[in-house]
Formats: C-alpha cells, structure tokens, sequence
C-alpha cells in the first residue's frame, strides 16, 4: 500500500514536470512550431494527469481532440503560413531582475494559501473506472442536456463561420 | 494518493506561464497557443476539484471547456489567416491600425 | 534472484510480455512485406521475390540489411529536431496501439502466475485506440513539412488533411459496435458478440452493423494511407510524398509504422466485427475444434513435399525443416487436447486477421487511386453522414429489440 502511494507520487512528479517543462519550452522556444510541439506535450502529459486521477474519459477525449485536433489545426495553419522564426522581444533587463522574483514570489503565496485550505486535507478516491464514462454520460445527457445542444450549435456557428472567412474575395 | 492541492499548484503555475507567454512573445500563433495553455490549466483543476469532491460535474465541464476552445481555435485561425494575408507578417506589433 | 523474481514478478511478466510482443510485431511486419510483394506479383502474373533464400523467404532479411547499412543523410536546411522526431513518433505511436489488443480469452498458467494474453486490457480501449491514431497525424505532418522540399510538404499536408478527415468516420463508425456492447474495453466487445455461443458467425456483430464494418474499414485504409487512399505517397503523383528526404533507418521507421497500423487495423476489425477470437462454429460442434491441426498438418507435408524437390539446396534442407515443424505443431495440438483448447481462441483471431491482411494486400493489387478532391469528397459527403445514420439507425433498433 506504502507502494502504491510513493508510485502514484512519483508518476505525478513526472507528469508535473513534464508539464511545466513544455510550458517552459513554449515560452523560451522560438519557433512556432517548437512552440506547438511543446503544447502538445503539456496536453499529453496532462492527460496522463487526468488518467492518474481516474477520469479516463477526460483524459481520452483530451488527447484525441485537443491533442489531435484543435493542435493538428495549429500546426496547418503554421506550416500554410510558412512562419518563421520569433524576432528578439525588447525586454527590458529591468523588468526581468524586478520581476522574476516577484513572480516567484506571488507564486508561492498562492502556493501556500493552496496548500493550506481544507482541500488538501483529504484526496479523492478514484471513482469505479466504468462507472466514470458511463456517471458523465447520465449527467451530460440528463442535467447539462441545454448547454450540450447550445455547444454543438456553437461548433455548427464556428463551422460557418471558418468557411465564410476561408472564402476568397469576390474581385 | 496525490493531495488535490499539488494538482491545483500545478495548475496555478501552468496557468502562469500561460501568461508570461501571452504578454512576452511576439507571434499571433503562438499568443493563440498561450490562450490554450491557460484553458488547459484551468481544465486541470476542474478535474482536480471534481475528484476530491467525487462528483462527475467537473469532468462534464471540462468537456465544454474542450469544445469550446475548439471552435475558438477554429475561427481564431481563421481570422489570423486572413490578418496574416493581409499585413503579411505574424508579428504581432505589427497589427497596430485599424487601417493598412 | 528467484525470491527477487517472484517479488516483482508482476513487472518481470510485463516486461517479457512487451518484449516478446514486440519480436513478434516487427517479425510480422517483415513477413508482411514478403507477403503483400508475392501475392500482388502473383496477381500481376509474375513470381516476386524468389531468389533471396526459398520462395524469397529471406528477403525481409535483405531488405532488412540494407536499410541497416545505407547511408542516412540529413538534407540541408532541415529543422534538425522535427526531422528526427517525425519517424519516431509514427513507429512510437503504431508499436504502443498493439499493446492494447487482447490476444486471447484465457490466460495462460505459468509457474503459478496467471498471464493474460495482451499486454494492457484497459476499460478505455477504443478510446485509447482512437488518441493512438489521432496523435499519428504528426508524424506524417512534421515529417513534411520538416524535409524543407515542396513535394515532402504537399504530401505530408494533403496526408494529414485525409487523415483528420477519415478520423472522424472512423470514430463515428464505431459507435454503432460500443451500443451493441455497451463498453469501451476490447475483451467486452468480443465477449458480447458470444453471449449466444450457438449462433456462432451469426452472433458476431458484423450482421447487425454491416454499415458501419464497410465505413470502419474504408476509413480505416484511408487512416493508414494505403491504397485506394495512398495518393499523397504515391510514387509516380508526388515523388514518395512525405517521406521523399528520408533515407535508410528512418524511411524504415515509417514503413514499419505503416504495416504496423494495418495490422492494428486488421485485429480492430476482427475484434469490433468478426468475433475476435470466437469460433464461427456453434459452440456444440466440438469437432471444430481439430480445425487447427486439420489445416497446419496437410500445410505442413505439402511445405515438405514442396521443399524436397525445390531447386536450390538450402531450399531442400529448410523447407522441409519448416514444414516438419508446422506438422509437428499441428500432431502436437491433436495430442494435448488442453494445449488445443488455449489455442483455439488466438488461432481463430490469428485466421481472421491474416484474411483481413490479404484483403489490404489484395486491394493494393486490384484498385486504383483515389484523386484527392475524389477522396476528400467521399469522406465527408458519403462515409460521414453514413457513419452517422449508422449510429442513428443501431441506437433506434437498441430501443425497439434490446441490444442483444
């Protein structure tokens, strides 16, 4: 049991950290498309997150559209607009030595007020994995019913609207 | 088992970072691509919180969250296409009048 | 070291398990290509590789060499990390699908252990399956767009494109199979389709579902890039489309990618359609179960009788050795009836598979290519909106008649 736990630590650590090193490498990479690469490992390894906590569906679902959907659509539109690499940003070296510890700082007093409240106290137990999908069907299909249609008409919106900005002018 | 409030840490500081990157890169993709970083954070602690409460309302959130940023990205591309064409550069300095 | 093997005996079996699965993927690939190259020469009225060790057996072994031993070059101008990423992501990618697929309904009993057959029996396998080959669009996408040449990238986007595409009838197609199962998990599905052993190949889901095997399977070739849908690699349309700047080892990369998702194809479409590993015999005829060895014996004496009078020496020694072991493995079934019975689930699975195999490698011979405003037209026009009336169609008969 000890076992288990130390396991369950030791993959999060890894997947934090993958995170929060692709997030790193999407601020400091200069090219877009390392800056994708980099998004799509923050998505997979948040969806390894997802899946450590027992929402598998979520996880599936994340991967399969964030991951290889909405991020393949990101990485068309980089290579059709043939885009290259960032110009240096004027930074000013001020802003920098001010700001980095002030962050840093914020951070971890947010960290702390976090860690303090009672929703550390006790971690959730992982729900029954089929009863998972099976739990967020019911309730998208019986409570969340009205903002599901209202979703799919915003896609068919999103939809008309993507292919009236495609269309060529009228010249 | 990992307490609820590592997952809410991670999701403040990859919420951060979405930021910094928003405010200091210079390319409309990738500023697009900040945007999605933040929505991701934010899908992280609904899912945290809907564990540590064991309730399924979180997850069924997220999956709204989901779809909407892809119908965002969608049209968002769109639109940074046709600026592109337009002022043709990425830069997004380079987009400051409302008039070529 | 045995108390250190039997305390974390679980992981060593794993590892094992992996490490065998993968010898035998990469195995069957290779025999794979050996396959598809006799059977579309023999379709073409020509003999294919036949000089390269008995009936060309050992040309995957060249082949093999070769893409061991040419040179690699780099181009010049290439986005060096996206460029070596490319083909490790779609072999990555196509290797970790076949750790889902279960092999077989019962476990094996080894030295007090339990193995199942199949490395991860997860309650999300379509799910699983699907992010697979939804992530296996990068491959083919930086692999274009990296090689820094026009035709690379005009294949690698018109591929990708196809394959989002095709991706979401694929998707749809299945729904239809997961009402009729009512779960994800790959071993629930096959398990539902024998929930009436007596009717055997009638029980199995492709009757209920015949849209939605037809648009599967037409997605699935699109989704893998074969012919009819292999235009944006074709060799006389755009040079070798995204693949064109890659030499040895990495062409190898995709190619063994390529095969290893038709195969991942094929065990889905057996597993979603055609039963999995049940027998199409009702259960009561238990006669049927010396199929097994009432194939592999007459194969076996026919490989023997073949090898003894073939031309080249080395012939006449390994053909025979080959077909006295299949007859000795076919004697061996009739003789252990239990060994029989564990094998009669991955024997039918194996059987399905290979045929759905040959129809790929027969459609490859037969069919000519799609244009690519005919392919992206068929996909969201015809298979799309049949996949959904498929979904809409099973979900109206679930209610009427109950799923089963």
């Amino acid at each position: 049991m000890g076992c288990a736990v130390t396991a369950q630590l030791a993959i999060f650590f890894v997947l934090a950290t993958l995170a929060v090193l692709g997030a790193l490498s999407l601020i400091f990479q200069r090219h877009p498309i390392h800056n994708a690469l980099s998004l799509i490992v923050v998505m997979i390894a948040l969806a390894g997150l997802y899946l450590l906590m027992g929402a598998e569906f979520v996880a599936a679902v994340q991967i399969i559209v964030y991951g290889g959907a909405i991020m393949v659509l990101f990485v068309f539109v980089i290579m059709l607009l043939n885009a290259g690499v960032e110009e240096r940003t004027n930074v000013s070296k001020l802003a920098g030595i001010a700001g980095i510890p002030l962050a840093v700082a914020l951070l971890g007093f947010l960290a702390a007020a976090i860690a303090r409240s009672n929703e550390s106290a006790q971690a959730g137990l992982q729900s029954g994995t089929l009863a998972n999908t099976k739990e967020i069907s019911t309730m998208l299909f019986r409570e969340f019913v009205y903002p599901f249609e209202l979703t799919s008409f915003l896609i068919l919106v999103a939809i008309l609207g993507a292919i009236v900005l495609a269309q060529r002018e009228k010249s | 088992m990992v307490p609820t409030s590592y997952y809410l840490i991670l999701s403040a500081i990859l919420f951060g970072l979405g930021v910094v990157a928003f405010v200091f890169k210079r390319n409309v993709i990738t500023i697009f691509m900040s945007i999605e970083l933040m929505l991701n954070a934010v899908n992280l602690a609904f899912v945290a919180f809907s564990q540590a409460r064991h309730q399924s309302d979180g997850q069924v959130f997220v999956l709204f969250v989901i779809v909407v940023a892809a119908a965002e990205a969608a049209v968002g591309l769109g639109i940074i296409i046709l600026t592109a064409r337009n002022r043709q550069s990425l830069n997004v300095e380079r987009v400051d009048l409302l008039k070529l | 070291m045995i108390s250190f093997l039997s305390a974390n005996a679980n992981l060593i079996i794993i590892l094992v398990k992996i490490a065998l699965l993968l010898f035998i993927v990469l195995t069957v690939n290779a025999y794979l290509t050996w396959f598809e190259r006799k059977v579309v020469a023999h379709m073409q009225s020509r003999w294919g590789p036949h000089r390269v060790g008995p009936h060309g057996l050992l040309q995957p072994l060249a082949d093999g060499a070769k893409f061991l031993l040419k040179e690699d070059p780099t181009p010049a101008g290439v986005d060096k990390f996206t460029y070596f990423l490319a083909p490790l992501m779609a072999l990555a990618l196509a290797l970790t699908s076949i750790a889902i697929i279960p092999f077989g309904p019962k476990p094996l009993h080894l030295f007090g252990h339990d193995i199942t057959l199949g490395i991860a029996d997860l309650n999300i396998g379509i799910l699983a399956l699907f992010a697979i080959t939804a992530l296996s669009v990068y491959g083919v996408a930086l692999a274009g767009w990296s090689s820094n040449s026009k035709y690379p990238l005009l294949g690698g986007l018109r591929s990708s494109a196809q394959m989002v595409s095709y991706e979401l009838a694929l998707t749809m197609s299945v729904v239809g199979v997961l009402l009729l199962a009512g779960s994800f998990n790959l071993r629930d599905i096959i398990n539902a389709q024998g929930t009436h052993p007596e009717r055997g190949i009638f029980g199995w889901n492709v009757w209920p579902q015949i849209l939605g095997f037809f648009c599967f399977f037409v997605a699935a070739v699109a989704e893998t890039n074969r012919v009819p849908f292999d235009l944006p690699e074709a060799e006389s349309e755009l040079v070798a489309g995204f693949h064109t700047e890659y030499a040895s080892f990495k062409f190898a990369m995709f190619f063994i990618a390529e095969y290893t998702s038709m195969i991942t194809v094929s065990c889905l479409c057996t597993i979603m359609f055609f039963g999995g590993w049940l027998s199409p015999f009702p259960a009561s005829w238990t006669f049927t179960h010396y199929l097994p060895s009432v194939i592999l014996i007459p194969a076996g004496l026919w490989v023997i009788w073949d090898g003894i009078r073939y031309e080249t020496i080395f012939g006449r020694i390994i053909l025979p050795g080959i077909g006295t072991a299949i007859t000795a493995i076919g004697a061996a079934l009739v003789v252990f009836p239990a060994v029989n019975e564990f094998v009669q689930g991955p024997f039918w699975l194996l059987a399905k598979i290979f045929v759905f195999l040959f129809v790929y490698v027969w459609m490859r011979g037969t069919l000519p290519r799609f244009r690519y405003d005919q392919l992206m037209a068929f996909g969201w026009k015809l298979l799309l909106p049949v996949s959904i009336a498929n979904v809409v169609i099973t979900a109206f008969a679930i209610l009427k008649w109950g799923a089963r």
